[in-house]
């Protein structure tokens, strides 16, 4: 079974430990290649028009496993977000097998199952170890049959990591559900707004609080090693451009001119960063040198140029422009390339967030009044409304381009909804209290 | 709506600027309007009386015509202090063009940071929650900018001015709605 890459699991492991000390115990993955067996790959290539049905088998538990969801309710979780699966309950499935010589094919595809997971977690001291295998019920393959250990604390780390593997050995396409959201609440507290930077798991869970402020926190964004998160606070009064290292808390401002410091984005390389900066006049994107605080100006326009990203290739700039008369989406293909318009279809277009793949670019799009999420082929120009509610903004994509977090409004309330990437099954995170905004899903993290 | 609430403000305007001496500040909540409307009819009996007096020459009040032309001088200093109470300046949806109705106001403002120059100001921008956050920031400054160009053009320094956006992160409505949002697109002119 081609899927697992014995000699990449060992250095994933170290670049874990090393990245996250702050799970502590941290994860030890220890992986086993069981022997598999032929080629698989049912490779979703577009679009999710029915979801495929999944059986996640209750994980057979033995030991003093910690309270709360299991391992296999989370995997179950983490499948149905994706949008792509449709997750059996298990009070329907006629035999609970634990490990695949117990599997009765004929009793999964009774019930409509195209795959099934089943598996085992018990607790030694203070590791967790978890045993899985996943089966194609048609063919009566096995497609995945590993082993996973991790510190009892961390049981949410070792089921999105097979979470992940599932994924993937399904699509092809890396999982995304051990990467995390920044995102920023704001709740009224004595009257007054409270915000605060928070980072979870993408299923919400273990939210942390990052920083906490009278003032708005504004556009969170990820360094491409995910240990550092850019963000616009005005905590001193006016807008400034902050750096935080997640794991030591250290903040660094960088950026507080006169006027807008708004938009950060980080450079594939992560040393510099896209900006917009008003010191000059009006709202301009400049590209700014991390280490030596150096800017250079990429737009020079009486409109305002805002909400900048780099292109997958690293090289090509998408922004947010009103030289056309209202907010439009131009690319430039190069820093000293001239800028073209990308989108016409209608008033008001902003914010674009191309994906990593180069194929799409994601923004907001306002038609007949209300405010979607869209999106772009950048080959055909083909645009497509993929949201339905109506007051939709700050749309990021997940790094394997298959899912999209976006903020919208709920009942009166900013709620965030994760939907797969053309549109399909939406999902909305559980609700803390206040308003929850400005998500922004980290790079894989490895 | 935002077309009341712009009435509202020059119903305001008009009623203040015709007022000689009634200063209020504060919130301008209905109650105030309507407890100003109740000072101007005061207002406009004391002076008619002054004017009787000037045509015909005599003055029982015992008034100089340099304490009438100084009455006059407070009686419009104090309706231009009356403007200056108008303090929130309200936009169309992505615009910053400021409004005609407010010009008077924003004159008003301009000519007593002309004269004090020692008076700082800070010119606030923000935008309603509609559209993305980034866009609404610059959106909230080119507006903040617009009211203070037009502040400059009547005579105010540069140095007295500080200009900041908010773009949709501080709304004075919290909700949606064309009402909310119409209250929202706004400049607020805070003296320091």
């Amino acid at each position: 079974m081609a899927r697992i890459d014995l000699s990449r699991t060992p250095s994933r492991l170290a670049g874990w430990v090393h990245r996250w000390p702050s799970l502590s115990a941290l994860l030890a993955l220890l992986l086993f290649a069981v022997p598999g067996h032929a080629e698989l790959l049912i490779r979703i290539t577009e679009g999710v028009e029915s979801a495929i049905p999944v059986a996640v088998v209750p994980f057979k538990e033995s030991g003093d496993l910690p309270a709360g969801d299991g391992v296999s309710d989370i995997v179950r979780s983490d499948l149905t977000m994706s949008g792509e699966f449709s997750t059996l309950s298990p009070e329907k499935m006629l035999s609970l097998p634990s490990r695949g010589d117990d599997v009765f094919y004929r009793d999964w595809k009774l019930l409509g199952q195209r795959y099934l997971l089943v598996g085992e977690v018990s607790r030694q001291g203070d590791q967790l170890n978890a045993r899985f295998e996943l089966f194609d019920v048609n063919t009566e393959e096995r497609l995945l049959g590993e082993t996973a250990n991790s510190a009892v604390g961390s049981l949410r780390t070792l089921a999105h990591h097979i979470s992940d593997k599932v994924y993937e050995a399904i699509t092809g396409v890396p999982g995304a559900f051990s990467t995390r959201l920044a995102y920023v609440t704001r709740q009224a507290q004595g009257g007054r707004p409270l915000y605060k930077l928070q980072v979870s798991d993408v299923d919400g869970k273990r939210a942390s609080i990052r920083l906490e402020s009278r003032e708005p926190i504004l556009s969170p964004a990820w360094s491409p090693d995910g240990r550092r998160l850019a963000y616009v606070s005005f905590e001193t009064g006016n807008p400034a451009i902050y750096i935080h290292e997640l794991a030591s808390g250290r903040r660094t401002r960088i950026a507080s001119f006169p006027g807008l410091n708004s938009a950060p984005a980080w450079s594939p390389d992560g040393r510099s960063l896209l900006v917009t900066l008003s010191k000059d006049g009006n709202a301009e994107i400049y590209r700014m040198d991390i280490a030596s605080r150096a800017l250079t100006r990429l737009t020079n326009h009486w409109a305002i140029d805002t909400e900048a990203m780099f292109g997958a290739d690293g090289e090509s700039l998408y922004f947010t422009s009103d030289r056309s008369g209202g907010p439009q989406i131009y690319v430039k293909d190069d820093f000293d390339a001239e800028p073209r318009r990308l989108t016409f279809g209608s008033r008001y277009n902003a914010r674009p967030r191309p994906s990593g793949d180069g194929k799409y670019v994601y923004y907001v799009h306002q038609r007949e009044g209300a405010f979607h999420i869209a999106r772009t082929n950048l080959e055909t120009r083909e645009e497509t409304v993929l949201t339905r509610t109506l007051l939709d903004e700050s749309p990021s994509v997940s790094p394997n381009g298959r899912m999209l977090i976006y903020a919208t409004k709920q009942d009166g309330q900013s709620v965030l909804t994760v939907i797969t990437s053309d549109g399909g099954a939406s999902y909305t995170l559980p609700a803390s209290e206040g308003d929850v905004r400005e998500p922004a899903w980290s790079p894989i993290i490895r | 709506m935002n077309i009341s609430v712009q009435k509202k403000a020059i119903v305001m305007a008009m009623s203040l600027g015709l007022l000689a001496g009634c200063s209020t500040t504060g919130e301008t909540t209905d109650e105030d309007m309507q407890g100003t409307e109740v000072a101007v009819g005061d207002q406009q009996d004391t002076s008619t009386v002054y004017g009787g007096d000037d045509q015909g020459g005599v003055s029982s009040s015992g008034l100089t015509d340099a304490e009438r032309e100084q009455a006059r001088k407070a009686a419009e200093q104090a309706a231009e202090a009356a403007k200056r109470d108008i303090t929130v300046f309200y936009f169309d949806f992505d615009t910053s063009e400021i409004q005609p109705e407010i010009r008077d106001v924003l004159v008003a403002h301009g000519q007593f940071l002309a004269a004090n120059p020692g008076q700082a100001v800070r010119l606030e921008g923000h935008a309603d929650e509609r559209g993305t956050k980034e866009y609404n920031l610059a959106l909230g400054e080119r507006r903040a900018k617009a009211v203070e160009r037009f502040l400059i053009v009547n005579g105010v320094s540069r140095s007295q001015i500080e200009t900041v956006s908010y773009g949709e992160e501080k709304p004075a409505v919290m909700g949606s709605g064309s009402s909310t949002w119409a209250k929202n697109r706004r400049v607020e002119l805070i003296y320091k």
